[in-house]
């Protein structure tokens, strides 16, 4: 692990990734206590008011600061989507090694019907998910949990088969050990490192998703201050006051490139004959 | 291609549908909703309500509902609308069409776009323009649509006035208006697919070029552009079909969020209204439509593949 994280600093995007995933960790844990203003300040002499000395990111409609709304913020948008991705990508990783160990028509049956659930959109089935369970984060969170499941469980599945054929595997099996210790002990181990790269790649996407669905009225609420909500609160506003908008857009771009230069450095110091 | 492999292709987009099916109707019977309720308002007579849930079955169980959903969709009988007491499914093909044309032009755009930039980026490896082709993919993939539309419009329709924010012009009513309104929407979605795609072109180009069949080629004299248009496209281009495919869905997803933003009355918006209102039968009418949507382009995709790839036989 030491030498894979070492090999990740030897590539520019590790580099540049590390140092982002260094700075959003810092603001989700000292977002709160570094903001310059209360997030939900009031102010109404200093609505829309322009970037400036007073407020380094300018005010939005209600006259709050939009730096510390988007510190603050940090907290409500980051840690869950790293948790539902995770969370989901533990739950295919479960799925695609069962698979895998189970092998034959039972596999085939997975298989397929992980392809036919993946014919659902992400989005749609988060819309669907978090349509039947209620607006609201932890709910938005559960949905994109839920999407990740189908494409973790076939990546680990590709995986999973190659591990199945060693010879450990076939050891367990000849000591008699039952279906569940070969999945969780012997077998899932050997296949968390791609795993855990796809699911870091996958952070990208939940982290989009998570905006998304709350721009679209169904994660966070008001008057939090999630970034997909604050862009979609300040749309109303962009012909007065555009910097309202780009700071928390530019925010979710910036987390979602840190995830993705992590994951495609994770994949070349994983993979160091692959000089792309 | 043999006729086995067709069919055994649309047993497979069959099952599919079942899965789908099952999962939407699942999912949108656990919603909260009293179906009833919906229909006729908080204040409807406990007498009401009953003969309302008798016409619609919602006594029924769940697995017979079910059975008499799925036997509807199999005459092409999508349901009625409970917020506008029309059939959903001629609602919900009117709109798709629209949103066919966004998803049509936007993978045309990609497709004019993504390849010559990625095998640009390939053979000035290292160069400025591949690093500002990276840099421009890293920014296409890392940005929501819902971020480039608005930034997008701030830019384009608001500052400059360049062309109009938001609506849907049909083309047979006026072309050059119908394009207008279509830029914007088309430019936001198929940003990310131009990025994603042109990433998949270049590394695949590189493989190709460092192959020994290139270089083989080179050798005898061929003249680099015939080298590059005969040999290395073709090779590069096909592991760029299977993931054009599966952007498909990306593209769906993000045919929803921009439909919303640029207000097109197209399949994403229907579903949009038809989740805020909790109205079942659009709900799940557009989710069926828009997954065999995408299980049919897969097997577009698979057929494509195989016609340029001759060696490839599906039997």
């Amino acid at each position: 692990m030491t030498d894979t994280l070492r090999r990740l600093m030897h590539t520019p995007q590790g580099v540049l990734g590390c140092a982002l995933l260094v700075g959003l960790v810092l603001a989700c844990l000292f977002g709160g206590a570094a903001a310059p203003y209360q997030p939900e300040a009031m102010d109404f002499a200093g609505r829309f008011a322009a970037p400036g000395i007073k407020h380094w990111l300018g005010a939005d409609q209600l006259g709050r600061d939009v730096l510390s709304r988007l510190l603050v913020g940090a907290r409500s948008t980051i840690p869950l989507a790293v948790a539902a991705t995770f969370s989901g990508a533990a739950a295919g990783a479960c799925v695609g090694t069962l698979s895998a160990y189970l092998g034959g028509w039972w596999d085939e049956a997975i298989t397929r019907t992980i392809d036919a659930v993946m014919a659902v959109p992400h989005l749609l089935l988060a819309l669907i998910l978090v349509s039947t369970l209620g607006k609201g984060s932890l709910n938005a969170a559960f949905a994109i949990a839920i999407s990740v499941v189908p494409s973790m469980a076939r990546v680990t599945r590709s995986v999973a088969l190659a591990v199945r054929q060693q010879e450990y595997i076939k050891a367990a099996i000849a000591r008699g050990e039952s279906g569940s210790w070969i999945v969780l002990r012997e077998m899932l181990p050997n296949v968390a490192a791609p795993v855990i790269i796809e699911a870091t790649i996958r952070v990208a996407f939940a982290v989009m998703l998570f905006a998304t669905l709350s721009f679209l009225g169904l994660g966070a609420q008001p008057p939090a201050s999630e970034w997909g909500l604050m862009v979609s609160e300040a749309r109303r506003f962009m012909h007065q006051a555009p910097w309202v908008i780009v700071a928390p857009s530019l925010a979710i771009a910036a987390t979602a490139i840190c995830f993705n230069l992590l994951g495609d450095g994770l994949r070349d110091a994983l993979n160091p004959r692959d000089e792309r | 291609m043999s006729i086995a492999w067709l069919l055994r292709r649309l047993l497979t987009v069959l099952y599919t549908l079942l899965v789908v099916s099952i999962v939407v109707f699942g999912l949108t019977q656990l919603l909260p909703a009293d179906a009833a309720v919906t229909l006729l308002g908080e204040n409807a007579t406990p007498e009401a309500l009953a003969a309302v849930r008798l016409r619609l079955g919602l006594n029924d169980p769940a697995w017979l509902q079910y059975w008499h959903w799925l036997s509807g969709l199999l005459r092409g009988d999508f349901g009625t609308s409970m917020r506008t007491d029309q059939p959903v499914g001629p609602t919900m093909f009117i709109a798709l069409s629209r949103s066919l044309l966004l998803g049509g032009l936007s993978i045309a755009v990609m497709l004019v776009a993504a390849i010559p930039l990625g095998m640009l980026a390939a053979l000035r490896r290292g160069k400025a323009a591949d690093v500002v082709s990276s840099l421009i993919s890293y920014l296409g993939v890392s940005l929501p649509e819902f971020v480039t539309a608005t930034l997008l419009l701030i830019v384009v329709a608001d500052q400059f006035q360049l062309l109009p924010a938001t609506g849907y012009v049909a083309p047979s009513e006026n072309l050059v208006d119908s394009i207008r309104h279509l830029i914007l929407p088309v430019a936001t979605v198929s940003l990310i697919l131009v990025a994603h795609v042109s990433r998949m072109v270049r590394s695949e180009t590189i493989d190709v070029l460092n192959s020994d069949y290139i270089r083989a080629a080179r050798l005898k004299g061929l003249p680099p552009r015939i080298v590059l248009m005969r040999h290395v496209l073709r090779n590069a281009l096909l592991p760029t079909i299977t993931i054009v495919a599966l952007d498909v869905g990306y593209l769906l997803g993000g045919i929803i969020v921009v439909e919303e933003i640029f207000a097109i009355p197209g399949i994403g918006r229907q579903l949009i209204v038809a989740i805020t209102t909790r109205d079942l039968p659009s709900i799940q009418a557009g989710a069926m439509i828009m997954a065999g949507t995408y299980a049919i382009a897969n097997t577009l995709a698979d057929m494509a593949y195989a016609m340029i790839d001759k060696r490839i036989r599906y039997d």
